[in-house]
């Protein structure tokens, strides 16, 4: 049996020995992530300052109405979606958590399936639901006669945000209530607490850290989302499709750029936040 | 008596944002294998759109399917080596390494296609084959594969495992393929499923990236929502459930085992 010392010298021995081997190790992940990352990244930065007004392309999200309107309208709609999201996983994550029943195991699967759905997908169950032929559509002409039809406005993005936020959200909040304490609640309810302060007072200042996270995972998703849109908002402004028609149809690559470096920073500032408050489980990358 | 209403209250609340996010598939499924979805159900069932769509479409499917398997095979090259590099640094550093990993995932795709877009757009080539569609995916893909194997790493003490090796007289090679490989082995298996998915399902890059001769099957979908009949599309989308469906349920088993490194949640970017 070796003695402390030797094991001790051994760690040593592996540890320095395999330094030049590590490097080679990393190095053709960190050659990629350079040649394809970093330096397009560093080029979109560069031509995003590169038209005709320079830096001040970056004023043109204020300045032009077309580009307030769109970023306005994105952050309008991406806050309300994400108001929604958390409000409705939170009554079913909370619910799913404290639980147990036939089917719960089943429930939860269906309800986190759609996290893998591209987001053109997303679109398109959106026309299954409020298109022309849809589901809203059929109930709607049954019932009043008239066709209600409403995939391709501001509340059929709405309704398509909803459907791929919901399955993130429900995670997240499922992930902190399961470290809720459910000694102090039954304190509080000792104490006389009605139901509702129970619920105000004990079960959503412990559930706030997880809320405030997934509120910016769902935040930061809506931003970005070019899938759903491309699907559904031909006639709608959200900042994805603008920067996309900038730079297709109007050839303005500094305005597209400009546009996208501003949209990235508020989308990975968004998710630090999420991953700082919410450890590295659910949050993120997932 | 209270107690029991609130719970069914709560029980079909849940029920219908379950049935929310599932009767729009089970209508897509249901649109793609009937006659005429307009007329309904009772103009008979069909796998005539199925059939469409395979003449139509089948080279976007197996262009997809290349595209998976090499993404795949590169981020196993590059991502796991890191991965155990990053765990055998920890510290600071390895922290830095992760966090900038993880930036394509959290950077809308859109940017970082016009990023690729303006600087390599000029190779003629490279910019029209499908290995300029594989760059996005690598970058997009890779972030899960680290963090997954990272997972079981920081999970298991495989330092003093490579010690006990080590003290044996195994080399560096024999340690990482034959002690730390096997070990990684769950974490492997999760991060190459989700590698797979979020590769078959790649919209955001995949759109910008890709030319009239590399399409592949979101590219084709987003293609006949905008130009085919409702049934073409949905036995469209029906495809595409066949071929995500099996690997998100064996993700959500290995996920239920409670392997480490094995993660519920997906991108945040699909969308």
């Amino acid at each position: 049996m070796p003695s402390r010392d030797q094991t001790g010298r051994n760690a040593a021995h592996v540890n320095q020995r395999d330094y030049p081997r590590l490097f080679l190790m990393i190095l053709p992940a960190a050659i990629v992530f350079a040649a394809f990352f970093i330096a397009p990244m560093v080029k979109l930065a560069i031509a995003s300052a590169a038209g005709d007004d320079g830096i001040a392309a970056y004023g043109a999200i204020i300045t032009k109405p077309r580009y307030l309107e769109s970023m306005l309208a994105t952050v309008a709609l991406s806050l309300s979606v994400t108001a929604v999201a958390v409000a409705i996983s939170t009554v079913a994550g909370v619910f799913l958590v404290r639980n147990r029943f036939a089917g719960r195991a089943l429930l939860i699967s269906l309800l986190t399936f759609p996290l893998a759905f591209p987001g053109v997908v997303i679109g398109f169950l959106v026309i299954m639901l409020a298109g022309r032929q849809g589901l809203i559509a059929q109930v709607s002409l049954f019932l009043t006669g008239d066709r209600t039809v409403f995939a391709y406005s501001m509340a059929g993005l709405f309704i398509g945000y909803l459907y791929f936020s919901i399955p993130r959200v429900i995670l997240t909040v499922m992930a902190a209530a399961e470290k809720l304490d459910i000694s102090l609640e039954e304190a509080a309810r000792s104490l006389g607490a009605s139901p509702w302060r129970v619920i105000r007072d004990v079960i959503l200042p412990a559930l706030k850290p997880g809320l405030i996270a997934s509120s910016a995972i769902c935040f930061a998703t809506s931003m970005g989302a070019f899938g759903t849109a491309f699907t559904l908002a031909t006639n709608i402004d959200v900042l994805p499709m603008t920067i996309y028609t900038e730079f297709t149809l109007n050839a303005n690559i500094a305005g597209a750029a400009s546009l996208s470096i501003t949209l990235g920073l508020v989308t990975w500032i968004a998710l630090f936040i999420a991953r700082s408050l919410s450890g590295s489980t659910v949050a993120a990358s997932g | 008596m209270q107690r029991r209403r609130s719970f069914y209250l709560q029980l079909a609340f849940t029920l219908a944002v379950c049935a929310f996010l599932i009767v729009p598939v089970f209508l897509s499924v249901l649109a793609g294998v009937t006659e005429n979805f307009f007329v309904g159900i009772r103009s008979g069932l069909t796998l005539r759109w199925i059939g469409e769509v395979w003449g139509l479409y089948s080279e976007t499917i197996y262009l997809s399917l290349i595209i998976a398997i090499a993404c795949l095979a590169v981020v196993l090259a590059i991502g796991v080596p890191a991965a155990y590099v990053l765990a055998r640094r920890g510290g600071m550093v390895a922290r830095f390494i992760e966090e900038t990993i993880v930036l394509p995932v959290a950077v809308p795709g859109l940017a970082i296609a016009l990023a690729l877009i303006i600087t390599y757009g000029g190779f003629r080539d490279f910019r029209s084959s499908w290995a300029f569609i594989l760059v996005g995916h690598v970058l997009y893909t890779l972030p899960f594969m680290v963090r997954s194997v990272l997972a079981v790493l920081s999970s298991i003490d495989f330092k003093t495992l490579e010690e006990s090796a080590a003290s044996l007289g195994a080399s560096f090679t024999q340690r990482f393929f034959q002690v730390v490989l096997p070990n990684c082995r769950p974490g492997i298996l999760a991060g190459s499923l989700m590698v797979v998915t979020l590769s078959v399902g790649e919209f955001n890059l995949t759109w910008m990236l890709h030319t009239p001769v590399t399409k592949t099957l979101p590219v084709g979908l987003a293609d006949s929502y905008a130009s085919m009949r409702l049934e073409v599309a949905s036995a469209y989308t029906l495809v595409f459930f066949i071929m995500i469906v099996p690997l998100l349920i064996a993700m959500q088993l290995m996920a239920d085992t409670k392997v480490p490194g094995t993660h519920r949640a997906p991108a945040e970017d699909t969308a």
